[in-house]
């Protein structure tokens, strides 16, 4: 208590009263808008009126969009049906290295496609969001061949029995997807362009010029793909593809792109090595073509949700505008009032 | 002069009772006992038996923490918030492999928070301990070993130094005055800083040691004390001074306080007894109780809410995961292989699935750990901080003659303010400004005094009488024939005009002898202290109370001039009506028998030049006319006439009394008192109050005096705005009836339209009763009465259910001592909630705090309690607010309250606007908290759904831990600072926007969970949206398809874009401060993405680049941050919309009605023809609203 007095004096000299400012004073100006019903249908039907068209694009670019799905897991093992019996000969099939993998697809090009043409498999059930299998990774050890003993992170594909790491490791390399496809038109091979299908940043930065793959797949059980241990991980951009892992079970992977432009009702025929198992787990494999336009692939969802919510928007602006007609609030009328009911108020 | 100090010295005996050996008998056991075993040797500096004692040193420390046990004690002080310790468990557990982000991510946040309430912790300590610095190192003189007084810092002080302390100086410690500056070892001290009275008290040196007057003196002087153990009493002091041989009984006269101040007085000489932490002043610091408001209590259940539905989605997440981790390997074959479900951990083993789900479920409250909004007790203090600095920089709450400002003391109530449903008010000082004018007085059973007050105006107002017309209250009104005296100047606290008495004209009046006895006693009875202007030589006075300065004021008005006080003598110059002249004349004061709210009197024992002893005496009427003499009653008839009047005309009445002693009668009951003041029993006061009690009888009726305390400013005008605002107002006073009754009608607390409910035990029966003396007899009657008028006074309301008629309900002291009792507590509070004002009068402190928590547990509101005194404490503190107001009585109520003005008015301001802003500003800042954090908390959830559960969340993890500290906090301040939903000047136009906050509308349940719902609509806007527009596709030209990196940023881009701009529109004012923040936190989260990912990507992972290379060239991206935020906004936009047309709270109105009429509105002022308009629509606002 004794504290401050020699301060409190001089003070007390000075008058207490409270410096103007109008931050102070809290009379800054201000800019008050309030909801009322014009500027809410105001608001409502620009926002209708830029929605629409907005969503009347993307659709269009959506309907610009040529796409080939081809469902080929179910086609392409020997036993089909869904009993027991058929589900371990399938599994026995696509677990077993030996067993001749190849499988041919005949498809025809709907409309004409100009190239560039994205190849892309989907997979679907496919959890590659999964905790355990997302934090299996070591982006050091990708990054730099000084850190290929760490592996930590990696388990359980960290390392060979004898300790030797595995490099790349951990659970997204090992289970490398590996089915390849192969595109001709009649007799013509159309070449599947695999440059430049993975992100720059991920050949440049995360993944090392210099890193080879090592002990990859050598051990049982062996997972996916194997690698060229000749050539760099930033170089193995189908790997680099896979290591981008996706954000929901279902999702599609760019495997290739086509230079070439493909006629409408061509008929192509691709021949599938089978070799990924998909089938201890209820997945679908799907080979796709497409081409992309300004919002990228077939995609109506966006044009048809900004169509949707910009109606809804006009919709609303006019149920607004029409109560407003008929029950409108003269200046202030306070009939409404409801202060004592304690309204349920947002 | 000589002569005139002889005596002196021998009354300072009798003034200071050390003239007695005998009051050792009893007490000498005590010394040296239990809690009186102190033992100070007085200037020994070295010797060993002081050493031995090891008091204190005299260094203090007021700080909470130091420098070693800030960290513990400070963190300690954190994680006794339940949300804390959340976190901090979190954090343990984010070490290990359950954790779905980094250790750090998770601790981040946390150590934000935390770090930056300890941060204000610290400072606000730094502050305590720069002050503890200054005062430790301040400088005193001390006695030294070499006879010299020597400079030294207050910390070095021990216990026993003799210190000498200079005009304006502090006390370093408790000192024991020896001597000072006067020759009879008087001196003044200032105790504001202790009490906070600014009038000057006299403390006196014993006889013994008031002799060494210079420094020399003290070469030889060694004595030893022997007294009480330290404790907080200020007012008490217990203790034996054994100097040359001789016992000398101490008592609070001696002691001067640490932290008061030495005035009028050039130097004194003390001994030091208590040092440091063991001064009364330190003793006495203790924290005022901590009040939180409701909305912090509800605030704590939603909170609760959020953790239940935390666990609830944890629990719903690791049930599905554990089905789903079971199913991984059924029959020994494995399902999802690319798991390794063969070689996995416990976290994801199929063969342990209960184990797995049960870790899973911690991981789960980690993860959605966002729902807990970690930043919200640390933004609300920030937020109420600054709310009170507003609160005390608002000029319209300063008042310039004092020169005080509003002061927010604490700043945890400031919502409160904007709920409070009823005001209890004192009356003195808080509706009054407590400066009291001595406006009539009867004498001799002649009224004099032709002024008139406020109220009698107002009650001539009332009774349809014509009011002189007149700005100044109490105005002269009639008195023409002597204009001469009322030459203009006015004179602070006299307001009296009668041409009969004044200018000595009372010389004349038939009873000019009592007239003389009953100025005299005005003149010498009090304790004030004249202060003699050196060059005009005009005299002003310090005085305790204002009552007492307006005596003695009034006194010299009529010319008994109360020029000088010794501690024996008090002399006057007094006009002798024999010689017509004035004349000095000295009393001999022999003792002060002095005032106290239990006694309601006060006494002095004079001798004047006759060697008459008087005995002079004023009091309060209840205790007076009874220890009247039989002879002494001549006009007691006419004199309680009177005093009922000036009640009435609300005026403070006091009976003036006297009677003559003879030499025996005195000196028997001298002793007597004397033993009972020396005494050290602890009923010593008891002991001295039955003493004089004892010579305080068969006194001779003078007159009574009555001082207008006038009203304040503002006072009826705000009573008006408060009760329009739906506040109820209790008015408790220790007035009489009449008094209270009129100064409600005076400042509109009572109207003529009202019915009076008058609850009172003034009745015959009762009365008889009371004359006979049995006491449990009257106590059933007193009840059964109290109870048969409660009953009868609710029946009224009953009756008149349905129409307009409002009643008023007035109880005095008595009847509440019993309608407070357990039988009839219930019944008497519905009286007084279905009364739109109650006033209780005649009550005591005890009483206003008892009715303070009777309403308060009563009715379950929020009640305010204002008041000024001391008297008021325990009513401030035990209301939910207390407002003090920093007035003339001291500063106890200050002290004590939770917030200070100085001006009754000033509450309209500071409930109507500050409370209504700060109400709103804290619930919506709270419902828009959760609701920000369920958006984003939410769309983990459902993220999860899509992850198998498994935990991994939709986000990088420090975009997580920053969404709380960076994206989405400063808007939610700017709003809890700076929102106006209506701007000042209508806030107290309509104060009807009030009724939001007592009814409670913007926190309620349905409302908060509103938000909390449209939290939720939100996320699934946000998630599915998001989800179903990327499906699969690619997203770009070039043909890459959305993955986990693109699909966070983007979910979280939308969250950041919506919380933002939902925050944008509900709240109704943009200043560039919102503008700044709210944009500013956008495009801080696209400034961050840049930043972090243009870092290593070992340490951005996946947000490495994922802006620049990855989303930016999207047009996709953008489309979707569009499309998503503006359909996640849609659901409150038309919600609200319909709200404001149909169903309009309070606020929407008046926004609207601004609006409206706000074409022309420049800058809060509006145009004339605006204004017309906007006031026809007022009226009618409001007489809906009376109606409903």
């Amino acid at each position: 208590m004794s504290s401050g007095d020699e301060a409190s004096q001089t003070l007390s000299k000075k008058s207490k009263k409270p410096q103007y400012s109008r931050f102070t004073q809290q009379e800054l100006p201000a800019c008050k808008p309030i909801l009322t019903p014009g500027l809410v249908i105001t608001t409502l039907i620009s926002i209708g009126i830029i929605f629409v068209p907005i969503g009347l694009g993307s659709l269009s670019a959506s309907e610009h969009v040529v796409e080939i799905v081809d469902r080929y897991d179910d086609a392409c093992v020997p036993s089909k049906g869904d009993d027991e019996a058929a589900k371990r000969e399938r599994l026995s099939f696509i677990q077993n290295a030996k067993t001749n993998k190849t499988c041919i697809r005949n498809l025809v090009v709907p409309k004409k496609m100009k190239h560039p043409i994205y190849v892309y498999y989907q997979l679907d059930n496919f959890y590659q969001n999964h905790r355990r299998y997302v934090k299996s990774r070591s982006d050091r050890q990708y990054r730099s061949p000084g850190s290929e003993g760490e592996t930590k992170t990696c388990d359980p594909e960290s390392e060979v029995d004898d300790h030797r790491p595995i490099v790349p490791c951990g659970l997204i390399a090992w289970s490398l997807f590996n089915d390849t496809y192969g595109i001709s038109t009649k007799d013509n091979p159309i070449p599947i362009n695999k440059k430049d299908i993975a992100w720059q940043s991920d050949k440049n930065s995360k993944f090392g010029s210099n890193v080879y793959p090592k002990n990859f797949q050598k051990q049982d059980p062996v997972g996916g793909g194997k690698l060229n241990e000749s050539v760099p991980l930033s170089e193995q951009e189908d790997l680099l593809v896979w290591m981008r892992t996706a954000a929901l079970p279902n999702f599609r992977k760019l495997y290739g792109r086509i230079e070439t432009d493909l006629e409408a009702n061509e008929k192509i025929t691709v021949v599938i090595q089978n070799n990924y198992n998909t089938y201890s787990f209820d997945s679908k494999k799907q080979l796709v073509l497409s081409t992309t336009t300004w919002i990228g692939g077939k995609n109506d969802f966006l044009g048809k949700a900004y169509i949707s919510v910009g109606g809804i928007c006009l919709f609303l602006a006019i149920a607004f505008i029409l109560t407003y007609v008929i029950k409108p609030r003269p200046l202030g009328d306070p009939a409404y009032l409801s202060w004592n009911q304690n309204s349920a108020a947002r | 002069m000589a002569d005139r100090s002889k005596s002196r010295i021998r009354f300072s005996r009798l003034y200071s009772f050390l003239c007695l050996r005998s009051p050792f008998r009893d007490e000498h056991s005590q010394i040296g006992q239990k809690g009186f075993s102190r033992v100070v040797y007085c200037n020994e500096p070295d010797s060993t038996e002081q050493l031995q004692l090891r008091y204190r040193s005299n260094y203090v420390s007021t700080t909470k923490y130091n420098a070693f046990n800030f960290i513990p004690k400070s963190l300690f002080e954190q994680f006794r918030r339940v949300a804390n310790i959340y976190f901090l468990v979190v954090a343990c557990v984010s070490f290990s492999p359950l954790a779905p982000y980094t250790a750090t991510s998770i601790l981040f946040p946390l150590i934000v928070v935390i770090g930056a309430t300890m941060a204000k912790e610290a400072v606000e300590d730094w502050r305590r301990r720069k002050q503890d610095i200054e005062a430790n190192n301040r400088k005193v003189e001390v006695y030294d070993r070499n006879h010299n007084f020597q400079e030294t810092r207050w910390k070095k002080l021990r216990v026993g130094d003799l210190v000498k302390v200079y005009k304006n100086e502090y006390f370093p410690a408790d000192l024991l005055l020896l001597s000072s500056s006067y020759e009879d070892g008087i001196c003044y001290v200032e105790t504001m800083n202790l009490d906070g009275e600014t009038n000057l008290k006299v403390k006196h040196a014993l006889d013994v040691t008031a002799s060494l007057h210079d420094d020399d003196s003290f070469q030889q002087f060694k004595a030893v004390m022997k007294c009480e153990d330290p404790n907080e009493d200020l007012y008490a002091f217990v203790g034996t001074l054994f100097y040359n041989g001789q016992r000398h009984p101490l008592s609070v006269q001696q002691i001067l306080l640490r932290d008061s101040k030495l005035r009028n007085t050039d130097y004194v000489y003390g001994v030091v007894i208590f040092t440091g932490h063991d001064t009364k002043v330190m003793q006495n610091a203790t924290d005022p109780p901590s009040k939180r408001s409701n909305i912090e209590r509800k605030m704590d259940k939603i909170i609760y809410i959020l953790f239940s539905t935390l666990i609830l989605i944890s629990f719903i997440g690791s049930f599905f995961f554990g089905i789903q981790t079971k199913n991984d390997i059924v029959g020994g074959k494995l399902k999802r292989w690319y798991l390794r479900p063969d070689k996995t951990t416990v976290f994801y083993d199929p063969k342990r699935a209960v184990l797995a789900a049960f870790f899973h479920f911690l991981t789960g409250l980690m993860l959605y750990g966002s729902l807990i909004p970690i930043s919200l007790y640390v933004s609300i203090e920030i937020v109420k901080v600054l709310q009170s600095i507003f609160i005390n920089q608002d000029q319209d709450m300063y008042y310039e003659d004092t020169d005080k400002p509003a002061r927010a003391r604490t700043s945890n109530l400031n919502e409160e303010l904007g709920q409070v449903d009823t005001i209890l008010s004192d009356k003195t000082g808080t509706l009054t400004c407590n400066s009291m004018e001595f406006v009539k007085c009867t004498i001799a059973g002649i009224a004099y005094g032709r002024g008139m007050t406020e109220v009698e105006r107002a009650l001539a107002k009332r009774k349809g009488k014509a009011v002189p017309d007149s700005g100044n209250t109490s105005s002269y009104v009639r008195g023409s024939s002597d204009r001469h005296t009322d030459s203009g100047k006015s004179i602070r606290g006299f307001n009296f005009r009668d041409e009969r008495i004044m200018n000595g004209h009372w010389v004349n009046e038939p009873h000019a002898d009592v007239i003389q006895k009953f100025f005299r006693v005005l003149a010498l009875c009090h304790t004030a202290i004249p202060d003699v202007n050196q060059e005009s030589g005009e005299i002003s006075y310090e005085a305790e109370s204002p009552d007492e300065a307006a005596f003695v004021i009034a006194a010299r008005e009529l010319g008994f001039e109360f020029f000088e006080r010794t501690q024996t003598s008090i002399s006057l110059h007094e006009f002798d009506h024999q010689s017509g002249r004035k004349i000095d004349r000295s009393y001999k004061l022999l003792h002060v028998l002095e005032f106290s709210s239990a006694r309601k009197r006060m006494s002095v024992i004079v001798q004047n030049v006759e060697n008459q002893l008087l005995l002079l005496c004023k009091g309060a009427d209840s205790v007076m006319f009874e220890r009247l003499s039989r002879n002494g009653r001549d006009f007691e008839a006419t004199t309680r006439d009177h005093i009922k009047e000036y009640a009435e005309a609300g005026l403070r009445t006091l009976v003036v009394a006297y009677r003559e002693l003879n030499e025996e009668e005195f000196r028997l009951w001298e002793e007597e008192f004397l033993q009972a003041q020396t005494s050290l029993n602890a009923d010593r006061d008891a002991m001295v109050d039955a003493a004089a009690e004892r010579i305080e009888r068969n006194l001779i009726l003078l007159g009574a005096t009555a001082v207008e305390d006038k009203l304040q400013k503002g006072v009826p005008e705000c009573i008006d705005k408060l009760a329009e605002a739906g506040i109820k107002m209790w008015v408790i006073t220790g007035d009489k009836m009449e008094t209270a009754i009129n100064i409600g009608y005076a400042c509109s607390l009572l109207r003529d339209d009202m019915k009076q409910i008058v609850v009172t035990l003034d009745s015959p029966e009762i009365n008889d009763l009371e004359r006979q003396g049995n006491k449990e007899a009257i106590a059933k009657a007193s009840s059964a009465s109290i109870s048969k008028q409660i009953s009868e006074g609710n029946s009224q309301i009953s009756l008149s259910n349905g129409s307009s008629i409002s009643f008023g309900l007035i109880i005095d002291g008595k009847s509440l001592s019993f309608a407070l009792n357990k039988n009839l507590e219930d019944s008497f509070l519905d009286l007084a909630i279905n009364c739109s004002s109650v006033i209780c009068c005649r009550s005591t402190p005890k009483q206003k705090a008892l009715v303070t928590r009777l309403v308060k547990r009563g009715i379950g509101k929020t009640t305010l309690a204002i008041g000024d005194g001391a008297n008021d404490v325990g009513m401030l503190q035990e209301a939910d607010i207390g407002v003090g107001i920093s007035g003339v009585e001291g500063m106890q109520a200050v002290m004590s309250s939770d917030f200070s003005i100085a001006q009754f008015r000033f509450l309209e301001r500071l409930l109507l606007v500050h409370g209504h802003w700060c109400y709103r500003r804290i619930s919506m800042m709270i419902c828009y908290f959760f609701y920000k954090n369920i958006a984003f908390g939410f769309t983990l959830f459902w993220f999860e759904a899509y992850a198998s559960f498994s935990g991994k969340p939709a986000y990088n993890d420090w975009y997580m831990s920053f969404y709380n500290v960076f994206f989405t906090s400063l808007p939610v301040i700017a709003l809890g600072v700076f929102d106006q939903d209506i701007s000042a000047r209508l806030c107290l136009k309509y104060p009807v926007l009030y009724k939001e906050g007592v009814q409670n509308v913007l926190f309620s349940w349905p409302l908060v969970l509103g938000w909390m719902l449209n939290g939720v609509i939100s996320s699934m806007i946000i998630f599915f949206f998001t989800t179903n527009a990327v499906v699969n596709q690619a997203f770009r030209r070039d043909g890459h398809v959305v993955d986990y990196e693109v699909l966070g940023v983007m979910m979280y881009t939308c969250v950041v874009w919506t919380v933002n701009c939902q925050m944008a529109i509900s709240i109704n004012y943009f200043t560039w401060i919102q503008h700044f923040f709210i944009w500013g936190s956008i495009a801080f989260w696209y400034a961050f993405l840049v930043m972090y990912g243009a870092v290593s990507p070992i340490i951005s992972t996946t947000a490495y680049q994922v802006l620049v290379e990855t989303c930016a060239p999207s047009p996709f991206y953008w489309l979707v941050t569009l499309l998503v935020v503006v359909s996640s906004l849609l659901p409150y936009l038309s919600y609200r919309t319909l709200q404001i047309q149909f169903r309009p709270m309070i606020h929407d109105i008046i926004q609207r009605l601004r609006s409206e009429g706000s074409e022309t509105e420049i800058s809060g002022e509006l145009s004339l023809g605006n204004k017309e308009k906007l006031a026809l629509v007022e009226e009618k606002l409001i007489d809906r609203v009376n109606a409903t």
